[in-house]
C-alpha cells in the first residue's frame, strides 16, 4: 500500500522537474513553427524560418556564426585532447609534490569563475598584441578545455597497470610504441570523456567567447547581440535543429554505452 | 612509464595562459594608470554602492543554490533510488537541456515571463486578473539561476548515490533504524561529497554570472559580474575591474574553503581506504 502510494509521488515531482527544465525549450522549439515572425502568439503552424534561415541573405550572419562555433568547438576539443592527454602522460612522471604544484595551476581556470577567466584571457591578448579574431577565440577555448583533458585522463593513468609497459618494452618495443600501442588504448575512456567534454564546453560556452572573440561572433556572442533587439525566428528554427541533431546523438551514443552521462 | 619531458610544452602553455592572465590582473589591480602601486581600486570598491552590488550577487548566489539543492536532492535520490525503470534515460533527460544554447533557454525564459507573455495569460485566465511583474525582478534573476545550474547539482549527488553501498542500508534496516534514521545516518552522510560539489558548482556561477541579469534582470539589478563586465568593456577601466575580479575571486574560494572545510578530513579518510585496498 505504501509503496504503491510512493511511486506516483516520485513520478509526479519528476514530471514536475521536467516540466520547469523543458518549458522554455518548447517554446522556442514552438515558435519556430510559427507562421508570424514575432513571438506574439501562434498564428499557424509552418516551416518557413526553416527555409529562411537557410536562403535568406539576411541570415548568413546566423549561419556564419554556427561554422565558427562548430570550427571552435571541433577543432578546440580535438587540439585539447591531444595536447592535454600528453600533458597528463608527462605530468605523471613527476613525483607527488611536483606533481600536486602543477595540478592545483592547472585547476585554476576549473575553480575561477569564468568571467574571471576570460577578461584575464582578454588582457593577455591584448597585452600580446594578438587582434581579436578566430585565433584568439580558438586558443581561449583551448585553453579552458585543456585542464578538463587533462583531469579525465590522470585518473585512468593511476589505474594502469605498469606492468603491461614493462612488458612491451621487455619485448623489444621503443618507449614511444610500447605508449601509444599500451598505455594509450588503456586510458582510451579517459581521453574520449575529456575530448566530449571540452567539445560540449566550447559548444557552449559564452563568457570567455564574448571577452577573447572581438568581431568574430559564435552562436552565443550572436544570441547576446540579438536579445535586445529581440531574438529572429531563424534562430528559433536553428537552435531547435542543434537541439535534434544533439538528441539523436545522445541517443546513439547512450545505446552504445552509458559512459557519456556518468563523467 | 612516462617522461616529464613530454609536459613541457604545457608547462610553458601553463605559464603563458594560466599564471601570466592572472598575474597581469593582479598587477593591474594594484597599480594607477602611470604604472604605480596603489590600493585606490580597492578602496574604491568599499564604497556602499559597490558593496551593494557585492551582498546583491552573493545573496541571490546563496538562494539559488538553496533551491537547487532543496530541488535537486529529491530527484537525484529518486533518480538514484532505481525504483523506477530507465532511471538512466531520466538523467539523460534532465541533463539534455544544457546542450541547447544557454543564452537562447535564458531568453526563452525572459519571453515566458513578461507581461501578455505565456505565464501572465495563464494567470489571468485562472482568475489573477493582475498578475505581479514577474521579468526585470530579482526573482527572475533567481529563477533564471536555478533553471540554469540545476543539473549541476542533480548530477554530482546522483553520482555519489548511486556509487553508495546498498548493503548499509539493507544492514542499517535489519538492525531496526527508521526509514528517516537510515537517511539521516546512512544515505545523507554518503551523499556529502556529491552535495559538496554540487554546491561549489552551482554557488560559483551563480555567484558570477552578468547575462542572466541582463536577460532576466533587465540590467536593473547589477551583479558583480556585471560590474566586472562594464568595467572591462565599456569604461575601459581595466584597473578597478581587475581589482573587482580580484575580490569575486577571493570571496568565492573563501566560500569553498569554508564548504569543503567540513567534508575534506571524510573525502581524505575515504581515498586512502580506496588506495588500500586497491593495494590489497
Amino acid at each position: 500500500m505504501k509503496q504503491a502510494f510512493r511511486y506516483p509521488l516520485r513520478k509526479l515531482y519528476l514530471a514536475l522537474l521536467l516540466i520547469f527544465l523543458y518549458a522554455p525549450l518548447m517554446v522556442l522549439i514552438v515558435y519556430s513553427f510559427n507562421k508570424s515572425g514575432d513571438m506574439g502568439g501562434f498564428t499557424g503552424f509552418s516551416f518557413k524560418w526553416y527555409i529562411e534561415l537557410f536562403t535568406n541573405p539576411r541570415n548568413d550572419g546566423v549561419l556564419q556564426a554556427l561554422y565558427i562555433t562548430l570550427a571552435v568547438a571541433a577543432l578546440s576539443s580535438v587540439i585539447s585532447t591531444v595536447f592535454g592527454t600528453i600533458a597528463a602522460l608527462g605530468i605523471y612522471a613527476y613525483r607527488r609534490g611536483v606533481r600536486n604544484a602543477i595540478l592545483n595551476i592547472t585547476y585554476l581556470p576549473m575553480l575561477n569563475p569564468d568571467i574571471v577567466t576570460g577578461v584575464s584571457l582578454m588582457v593577455v591578448m591584448t597585452f600580446a598584441r594578438l587582434p581579436f579574431g578566430f585565433l584568439t577565440l580558438l586558443l581561449s577555448h583551448i585553453g579552458f578545455n585543456v585542464p578538463y583533458v587533462i583531469f579525465s585522463v590522470l585518473p585512468k593513468l593511476g589505474q594502469v597497470d605498469t606492468r603491461t609497459y614493462e612488458a612491451a618494452l621487455d619485448l623489444g618495443a621503443t618507449p614511444g610504441r610500447a605508449i601509444r600501442k599500451v598505455v594509450i588504448p588503456q586510458i582510451m575512456p579517459g581521453i574520449i570523456t575529456g575530448g566530449l567534454l571540452a567539445f560540449t564546453l566550447s559548444l557552449d560556452d559564452f563568457v570567455i567567447s564574448y571577452f577573447c572573440s572581438g568581431e568574430v561572433q559564435n552562436l552565443s556572442v550572436l544570441v547576446y547581440s540579438m536579445a535586445r533587439k529581440g531574438v529572429t525566428p531563424e534562430l528559433n528554427a536553428l537552435s531547435t535543429l542543434m537541439f535534434i541533431v544533439v538528441l539523436g546523438l545522445l541517443l546513439l551514443i547512450n545505446r552504445r554505452s552509458d559512459s557519456v552521462i556518468s563523467f | 612509464m612516462t617522461r616529464k619531458s613530454l609536459s613541457y610544452p604545457y608547462l610553458v602553455w601553463m605559464a603563458l595562459f594560466i599564471l601570466l592572465p592572472l598575474g597581469l590582473i593582479i598587477y593591474y589591480s594594484v597599480t594607477s594608470d602611470n604604472g604605480g602601486f596603489t590600493l585606490e581600486h580597492f578602496s574604491r570598491f568599499l564604497e556602499k554602492d559597490y558593496l551593494m552590488v557585492l551582498a546583491r550577487s552573493l545573496w541571490l548566489a546563496l538562494i539559488c543554490t538553496v533551491i537547487c539543492l532543496l530541488l535537486g536532492y529529491p530527484a537525484a535520490y529518486i533518480l538514484a533510488s532505481r525504483t523506477l525503470k530507465r532511471a538512466n534515460m531520466l538523467l539523460v533527460l534532465f541533463l539534455l537541456p544544457m546542450w541547447m544554447n544557454f543564452l537562447l533557454r535564458t531568453y526563452a525564459w525572459a519571453f515566458l515571463l513578461e507581461r501578455g507573455g505565456i505565464i501572465y495569460t495563464f494567470l489571468q485566465k485562472i482568475g489573477i486578473s493582475d498578475p505581479p511583474p514577474m521579468l526585470n525582478t530579482q526573482g527572475a534573476i533567481v529563477l533564471g539561476m536555478v533553471y540554469n545550474f540545476l543539473p549541476f547539482m542533480v548530477l554530482p549527488i546522483y553520482t555519489a548515490l548511486s556509487k553508495m553501498d546498498h548493503h548499509l542500508v539493507e544492514a542499517a534496516y535489519d538492525l531496526g533504524a527508521t526509514p528517516v534514521r537510515v537517511f539521516g545516518k546512512i544515505t545523507l552522510p554518503l551523499s556529502m561529497p556529491g552535495v559538496i560539489s554540487g554546491i561549489t558548482m552551482v554557488f560559483m556561477p551563480s555567484a558570477s554570472t552578468f547575462v542572466i541579469s541582463k536577460l532576466l534582470g533587465g540590467g536593473k539589478q547589477m551583479l558583480i559580474g556585471d560590474l566586472i563586465e562594464s568595467q572591462f568593456t565599456i569604461y575601459r577601466n581595466w584597473h578597478f575591474g581587475s581589482a573587482v575580479s580580484i575580490v569575486l575571486m577571493l570571496f568565492i574560494l573563501l566560500s569553498m574553503r569554508m564548504v569543503n572545510g567540513a567534508s575534506e578530513a571524510d573525502l581524505d579518510r575515504g581515498k586512502s581506504r580506496e588506495k588500500r585496498r586497491r593495494r590489497a
